[in-house]
């Protein structure tokens, strides 16, 4: 397949054709549900997978090298701010559950936005300087580094 | 056809192509540009999409200057020796000078960064590497993009850089067709910044049938980066640079984190380090400068990429094959063992589905490695892409026309993989990256640099015609044919890239020829590119998710072409490992210590290729090691 669509879980809401990066998420238009039209287009990167509210996507592994019965499952949960993964061997000898935050801040809230920031002074514009800088680049207030700052000196060759 | 046209007009930053280069662009473009208009088009959905769709385990470019840890001049360094002494130090200084800033305020926007719990400092995997929890990377840089942006175009497939009648070789903004809609879509830009991507599936993959979609690159790169500027005539350089990757078998899982952090390493099928013993003969190839595996030793030097694939590919053609990754002693620690899954879940998925479905449990076995197809591609351990300008105060002469960022065609700036000869910026390079564009292109804006475009109706009516000619292939010819695929007057996309995979591989050094080609195949493979270039005019597309195929495979030819043309123009063997030319198995710094830069004319299609110089700003040894080398009797 790689990612698949189980019959009865899909309810045909389309988020997983909303996020697909490879455009292989498309609803059937006589079962209107969901289901993978490229397979081997798929990278197997769990973006729909993840965005199913259902959890009606799973992913078989690429058949020119992977047995069937296996299981990498997955829940994302923007509240919460972690990713939990349930992954199942073949053979049954190994059953993991793994946790990883997301994110450290409430979903999106310390995200900036530009437009409301004072607006660069007309001296900054001729410095090579981009947004928060100097400071951010080493937290402090050091100046941003520059062949002259560094010792260095640019020059043609083939050998330095 | 009924698609409407839908013309956005009066945009100042036209982002075209929104992962990590082109969120950075935009993102930093509403700071310089407040009243500015600033529109992203994005092929698929910016929230994941890219290369970064999927998430990344690490951040591979972060000085850590803030801990004391490097300067910039020290990832010229790491980055020239990796990619054999061909790199543009001015915008890769440039780079490192601002990555750390980009880190900073990643991690202020939620990226959980991981911390080394005794000094406080970033958690690192190697030198260059720190660790992330980024399963969200690209959701949260994406959201930075969208507060600035005024408006955001999700699945528009942009084909072609519409281009200033007033001016010779200016842009003039960006034409393309909703992948969902099929209505066509034309932006009137006074700049774009292409933040499009590098190319997997051009050279034929090794997993051809389900498993052609787990390449290592994603399959969503189609060289749209390269595709749009040289239709558009923009200079290119190293384009025949194309990368290998070292990579667990099948599912190109990544290694990094094995090697620097787990401390696994390999060994030949037998057990045995095979490594050294391919060294003394390929210093010989390549010159003790390259390879000098006792300064490398002994200091911070690493042995190039391509050389260690180069060990590899000999020692598997030896029939000592395959390569192990040594993961047993480590996996026995259950943390570090966790680190390990942790990585593929984070990164690439696929690889923990794979050893899931084989019972590949590496705390029992070794798994195998193995060498990948190649990928043309400029932010990874390999710099293709356009000729761009570097920053005012540092770049020489050669490399300075104005504004940081700027390809050769006037307003038509680059980010991320659209940038030649800046290996090693990864993910937060190719954000910085994006973010020296925008502040370069809002300054060639008030400047007045942009001042009386014009785009007549009749470039927007030839683009138009030209992007949905697949489909008028398709609705004539379908009817002369009971039913399938077979069709006398047109081939369909999957067809056409199975050709072009398959001359790439043949002709241009893929893995099927051991990554071998020469002048003789080189000549014949470019035959045989202008007749499939032929046969491209006549791709047909069934629907609108095939026309999106289609484009991806025109930008895949046009970035191969170029792969050719580079191949043959430099006649030696820079990057054994990465592929070799038969005819000259030696790097030769005589006449080829220079950047490959090519054009190819948008009237003509014919291609002119020059020679340009390298400067460099750094010697090969840090200070501190050549001091040390001298007191214990080296050199």
């Amino acid at each position: 397949m790689p990612t698949f669509v189980y019959m009865t879980r899909c309810d045909g809401c389309g988020q997983c054709v909303d996020i697909c990066p490879s455009d292989i998420m498309h609803i059937d238009k006589t079962l209107r549900r969901a289901y993978n039209i490229e397979p081997n287009m798929c990278w197997e990167c769990y973006s729909c997978v993840k965005a199913c509210p259902h959890h009606a996507i799973d992913v078989r592994g690429y058949a020119d090298f992977a047995p069937l019965g296996s299981s990498v499952r997955v829940h994302r949960d923007e509240e919460k701010g972690t990713i939990a993964w349930r992954i199942k061997f073949r053979n049954g000898k190994k059953d993991m559950e793994l946790l990883a935050p997301i994110t450290t801040k409430p979903w999106g809230s310390c995200i900036p936005q530009l437009a409301n920031e004072a607006a660069p002074a007309d001296s900054m514009r001729d410095t090579e300087l981009l947004y928060n800088e100097p400071k951010y680049v080493a937290m402090n207030d050091n100046a941003l580094m520059t062949l002259e700052s560094n010792g260095l000196e640019i020059k043609e060759g083939v050998y330095y | 056809m009924g698609y409407k046209t839908i013309i956005e007009d009066d945009i100042d930053i036209l982002v075209a192509g929104a992962g990590l280069g082109g969120t950075g662009a935009a993102f930093e473009a509403r700071y310089w540009g407040k009243d500015k208009k600033i529109v992203i088009a994005e092929k698929a959905n910016i929230d994941r999409s890219g290369a970064v769709a999927q998430g990344l385990y690490a951040i591979n470019c972060y000085m850590g200057t803030r801990f004391g840890e490097n300067n910039p001049e020290d990832h010229v360094r790491y980055a020239r020796i990796d990619l054999m002494g061909m790199v543009r130090e001015d915008l890769a200084f440039d780079m490192a000078r601002h990555v750390d800033s980009a880190v900073h305020q990643f991690e202020e926007w939620g990226l959980p960064i991981m911390r080394n719990t005794k000094t406080g400092a970033y958690l690192r995997e190697g030198r260059w590497q720190i660790m992330i929890h980024g399963e969200s990377y690209k959701p949260i840089v994406a959201e930075a993009a969208k507060n600035s942006a005024d408006k955001v175009f999700n699945r528009v497939c942009v084909t072609h850089l519409l281009m200033d009648e007033s001016k010779e070789n200016r842009v003039a903004g960006a034409v393309g067709f909703n992948v969902r809609t099929g209505n066509y879509h034309v932006f009137k830009s006074k700049t774009v910044i292409c933040g499009a991507g590098g190319a997997s599936n051009i050279f034929k993959p090794r997993s051809v049938g389900e498993g052609a979609g787990r390449v290592w690159y994603a399959p969503w790169s189609s060289g749209s980066a390269y595709g749009l500027m040289i239709e558009a005539g923009a200079k290119m350089t190293q384009m025949e640079n194309r990368i290998v990757l070292a990579r667990f078998k099948d599912g190109y899982g990544p290694v990094g984190a094995y090697f620097l952090h787990l401390k696994t390493y390999t060994q030949n099928a037998y057990g045995d380090e095979y490594e050294s013993k391919w060294f003394p003969e390929l210093q010989e190839r390549v010159g003790k400068e390259y390879l000098d595996p006792e300064a490398s030793h002994a200091t911070h030097r690493p042995i190039p990429t391509c050389l260690r694939n180069h060990a590899i590919i000999s020692e598997v053609n030896a029939g000592r094959g395959p390569i192990h990754m040594v993961t047993m002693e480590a996996f026995q620690d259950p943390h570090l063992e966790e680190i390990g899954w942790h990585n593929f879940l984070g990164m690439t998925v696929g690889q923990a589905v794979l050893w899931a479905a084989t019972d590949v449990d590496p705390k029992y076995e070794n798994p195998e490695l193995t060498t990948s197809e190649p990928y043309v591609m400029g932010s990874h351990a390999t710099g293709c892409g356009a000729w761009c300008s570097g920053p005012e105060d540092v770049s020489p002469e050669e490399y300075f026309w104005g504004y940081n960022r700027m390809t050769t065609i006037e307003g038509l700036f680059g980010a991320g993989d659209a940038v030649g000869g800046t290996p090693h910026a990864f993910s937060s390079g190719s954000f910085t990256e994006g973010r020296l564009a925008a502040k370069a292109a809002c300054k060639y804006i008030d400047d007045g640099k942009a001042e009386g475009i014009s785009v007549t109706d009749a470039q927007i009516s030839r683009r138009k015609e030209e992007i949905y000619k697949p489909m008028e292939t398709y609705t004539v010819g379908r009817n002369e044919i009971v039913a399938g695929s077979v069709n006398p007057n047109y081939i369909n996309p999957r067809q056409g890239l199975d050709r072009l995979q398959k001359l790439m591989d043949e002709y241009c050094g893929g893995f099927g020829v051991n990554y071998m080609t020469n002048d003789k195949l080189l000549n014949i493979g470019l035959k045989k590119m202008a007749i499939l270039g032929e046969d491209l005019d006549k791709v047909a597309a069934s629907d609108i998710h095939e026309l999106l195929r289609a484009w991806e495979l025109k930008h895949r030819f046009l970035t191969s072409e170029s792969v050719f043309q580079h191949t043959m123009f430099r006649k030696e063997t820079r990057w054994p490992g990465y592929y070799y030319r038969g005819d000259a198995m030696k790097l030769d710094d005589a006449n080829w210590h220079v950047l490959t830069v090519s054009r190819r004319d948008p009237k003509t299609g014919e291609y002119t290729m020059e020679k340009a110089p390298l400067y460099h700003l750094v010697g090969d040894i840090e200070d501190k090691d050549l001091a040390k080398l001298k007191a214990e009797g080296h050199h």
